[in-house]
């Protein structure tokens, strides 16, 4: 038979990790991103990946990363999937290593390891405070070999706008738009992997990058894709807030002996460096002896929040606490640090050498996304997803360092088999359903352009970002989460009003936002519903009213199907796969 | 009392063959705005200074953190990020033009994708056997890798070649950018199996002799990265090399 035509949508680590996989195996892959794949959100990612390599002897094990991250995940992750990706991890490093990646270095000359959060072992290898840029470049190098030798053909500039499914319920292509000539075509394949990474812009600011709008993801769940866990949001402690986003501070700034504190007294007008020791509130290390400031983001989140809002011990009266690295010394802090310190210096305009910085949590992770089985197939037979925007590996909070070898090991998982279900996929009758396809997108585009209403999408946007920042992050109480929903209907009724003020056709910027807005809407339904629904607290889910973990109600995977009804998602509940360690209480403020 | 605000004049091209046309800006002050921030205001309110109606602007951007190095574009006539240009730091008006030295497609968008293929044409990558476990790679001193590492952070913003005064359509010229990779690959114990080819890809058409040390690279570079240094350094590999394929012929 002819050689299988995969198509991956996404070019950071997940996409271009399948990408490498398959075209190394022989199959052909046409490969799709809206930004030039080196300008992928992955190269955001800062402080490191995870791999018990116990380098420092420590006595770490392939088991405790596992035991790590399930207990760090709160035991909603199913544990033969993380179990495999933690004893897959040594060997995804020295593969790295090989790539080139210019990894930190001990003396000898061998891979050196720091400490992250919810883990008390050296276990983060890490390339500076850029190590995601470093890993994403050494893929990306990987990929444009293969390109150069004819095995991938990239699509940079494109949008993925739907899946093609043929009368069968099979995947058979996908349709995309050009972004420069506003083209809409449909290109075949015998299977699809989406690695289109986080939904962060339905919270309107995160630290998410422009393109991570969910809007890929939410496309395949309206045409039939279960959607997993959509509740499960983290929020990152240390955010630098800013007005067009909001900027990460690296765990790794506390991994490397960064400290979080606030005046022992509301309002201390002296100046930082004059206000002493015993003055200082260090609340995570005197609520978490034995993490510190290492504690998990969840955990991290709630206490900063607590300090600010119920304590009302924010820095001059502001929803911001101190992240202090200046009793550090300089060439330590550059050695280790200097790409995340140079970005706080050029974004607040202090240098954190000096003087402590300001931060304040943000909307970081997508633990939930597309429900997958362990061969990372959707419920769409032909439909593959990998990365962020999958639900797999990380429960209910995702651990510091994961994320990059999450992205990676799905990614390898995902492309070998999609290339092996291809090969036994019988042909497809007549045109697999293309040209209904592409008729259903030109009448959603040409409808698009035609409106006269009087709304501006970014500024719908900006409601939505609101509302879910309000009632979906870090404090969520059933009321609020109802009125999300209702605001969120609300935004969807006002879309058919909208106006483009750009009706052009060519590098129409507004209107391709104006597709992902309508997207974005119908998936934070998704995540307001489900949080609405999970009547517990849980790893980043956290209620009030439902202070504690319920595992025999709510130790399930959410999952929300597409009704196109305005009640909104149907929502069932699957069994967690806890067959290797089992569920105990979470806690980081003693020895468990 | 009117709100503080800041004046933009931004440069408009509806398309490559169009008319560029320059339309001003009033947008409402906040603390810590960038140029970034700024154009996502006139996205939801599209209308000049003077009124008139008009279109959100077309830009590349994507992690607004100076990493991805999407928004590259010329701020009060110099090459830099958008994302990092923040506004209290830059006299007013504050225009912004598109790089000239690329493709336009509009408005602020340029294809950059010349820097791309110039990374293929150099071997940009290190040829590994394959993506099966083969063990740890080779050891990396830690001067060796503080020495690497720099040259890693090129984001591939091309701001180096915009201010370069050789890199036009006369010379052909690489630019700064992809000889930084060609050092930075020819430095690695297995990368330096293709040093020869990557070297002999910089001796010919538009190649190393074209640079002309201006130097503006290097004060351009976001990164900091020490390009004329490794300019020099490739300068001289390259005439090494060409030296010995002459012996050899």
């Amino acid at each position: 038979m002819a050689t299988p035509r995969i198509i991956v949508v996404g070019g950071g680590l997940a996409g271009l990790a399948a990408v490498i996989k398959i075209a190394e195996a022989g199959g052909n892959v046409d490969l799709f991103s809206i930004v030039p794949v080196k300008r992928s959100h992955s190269v955001c990612a800062q402080g490191g990946i995870n791999a018990a390599k116990n380098l420092k002897g420590e006595g770490d094990t392939t088991w405790k990363h596992f035991d790590d991250t399930i207990y760090g995940g709160d035991f909603l992750a199913n544990q033969t999937p993380v179990k495999a990706m933690c004893e897959a991890a040594p060997a995804i490093i020295d593969l790295l290593d090989r790539m080139g990646v210019t990894f930190n270095r001990t003396p000898e000359g061998l891979l050196d390891f720091r400490r992250f959060g919810g883990t008390l072992y050296n276990r983060t290898a890490f390339a500076g405070a850029t190590t995601g840029q470093q890993l994403l470049y050494a893929l990306d190098e990987q990929v444009r070999r293969y390109e150069s030798e004819g095995k991938v053909k990239k699509y940079e500039g494109w949008e993925f706008l739907s899946a093609v499914i043929d009368s069968k319920g099979v995947a058979r292509g996908i349709t995309a738009l050009d972004l420069r000539t506003m083209e809409l075509r449909s290109f075949p394949a015998d299977a699809i992997i989406l690695a289109t990474g986080g939904i962060g812009a339905i919270f309107g600011k995160s630290t998410n990058s422009v393109v991570c709008t969910g809007s890929a993801q939410s496309a395949v769940y309206q045409q039939g894709v279960t959607y997993a866990n959509g509740e499960c949001i983290q929020v990152h402690p240390t955010c630098i807030p800013g007005e067009d986003k909001l900027r990460l501070m690296s765990e790794s700034a506390r991994g490397e002996g960064g400290r979080v504190w606030v005046p022992r007294t509301a309002g201390d007008k002296r100046p930082i460096k004059q206000i002493p020791e015993a003055e200082r509130f260090y609340f995570l290390e005197e609520w978490y002896p034995k993490y510190g400031n290492l504690v998990p983001r969840d955990i991290a989140t709630r206490a900063i929040h607590k300090v600010v809002y119920e304590e009302g011990l924010g820095i001059d009266g502001q929803p911001m606490v101190y992240l202090d690295l200046s009793h550090i010394d300089r060439a330590t802090l550059d050695r280790k640090l200097g790409g995340i310190l140079d970005i706080y210096e050029k974004f607040v305009g202090d240098d954190p050498h000096n003087v402590p910085m300001k931060i304040f949590p943000g909307v970081h992770y997508t633990m939930g996304g597309l429900w997958v089985d362990f061969n990372q197939m959707t419920n769409i037979p032909g439909i593959f997803a990998a990365g962020e925007c999958e639900y797999q590996y990380h429960g209910a909070n995702r651990l510091g360092a994961n994320s990059l070898l999450s992205c990676i090991y799905g990614g390898f998982i995902s492309g070998p088999n999609a290339l092996s279900y291809a090969k036994s996929l019988p042909a497809q009758e007549g045109d697999g359903g293309h040209a209904a396809e592409l008729t259903r997108q030109a009448g959603i585009n040409s409808s698009l352009l035609k409106n006269e209403g009087t709304e501006n999408p970014f500024k719908l946007w900006r409601e939505l970002g609101d509302v879910m920042t309000k009632h979906a992050t870090v404090i969520r109480y059933n009321k609020g989460l109802q009125q999300a929903d209702e605001k969120i209907v609300e935004l969807l009724d006002r879309y058919g009003n909208v106006n483009l003020s750009d009706k052009s056709q060519w590098a129409n910027t507004s209107f391709a936002f104006a597709r992902q807005l309508k997207n974005m809407l119908e998936l934070a339904r998704v995540v307001a519903q489900g949080a609405r629904l999970r009547d517990e607290s849980r790893g980043a889910h956290y209620k009030p009213d439902f202070p504690d973990r319920n595992d025999e109600q709510f130790l399930k995977t959410t999952k929300a199907s597409y009704t196109g009804d305005v009640i909104g998602p149907r929502f069932e509940y699957e069994e967690v796969d806890t067959q290797y360690i089992k569920p105990r209480p979470r806690r980081y403020d003693v020895a468990s | 009392m009117a709100n503080k605000t800041v004046s933009f004049e931004i440069k408009r091209q509806a398309s490559p063959d169009a008319p560029a046309v320059w339309e001003s800006f009033e947008i409402e002050w906040r603390p810590g705005m960038n140029v970034i921030s700024a154009m996502m205001e006139i996205a939801g309110n599209p209308v000049t200074a003077d009124g008139h109606s008009t279109t959100p602007i077309t830009y590349d951007s994507n992690c607004l953190e100076e990493i991805c190095g999407s928004c590259a574009m010329r701020i009060n006539g110099k090459a830099r990020m958008a994302c990092s240009s923040l506004v209290d730091n830059l006299e007013q008006p504050i225009r912004v033009e598109p790089l000239s030295k690329f493709p336009l497609v509009r408005d602020l968008q340029v294809d950059r994708s010349v820097l791309f293929e110039n990374l293929k044409a150099v071997k940009a990558w290190i040829p590994i056997d394959g993506t099966y476990d083969l063990g740890a790679g080779p050891r990396v001193l830690p001067q060796e890798q503080e020495a690497s590492y720099p040259l890693s952070n090129c984001i591939s913003c091309t701001c180096c070649m915009e201010v370069c005064p050789q890199f036009n359509e006369d010379t052909n010229f690489v630019g700064a950018a992809t000889i930084a990779q060609v050092k930075l690959f020819n430095n690695h114990p297995t990368g330096r199996v293709l040093k020869e080819e990557r070297l002999r890809a910089l001796a010919g058409d538009g190649g190393i002799q074209e640079c002309g040390f201006a130097q503006n690279c290097v004060e351009v570079c976001p990164k900091s990265i020490p390009l004329t240094n490794t300019i020099s350094d490739i300068s001289r590999d390259v005439l090494l090399q060409k030296a010995k394929d002459f012996l050899r012929n």
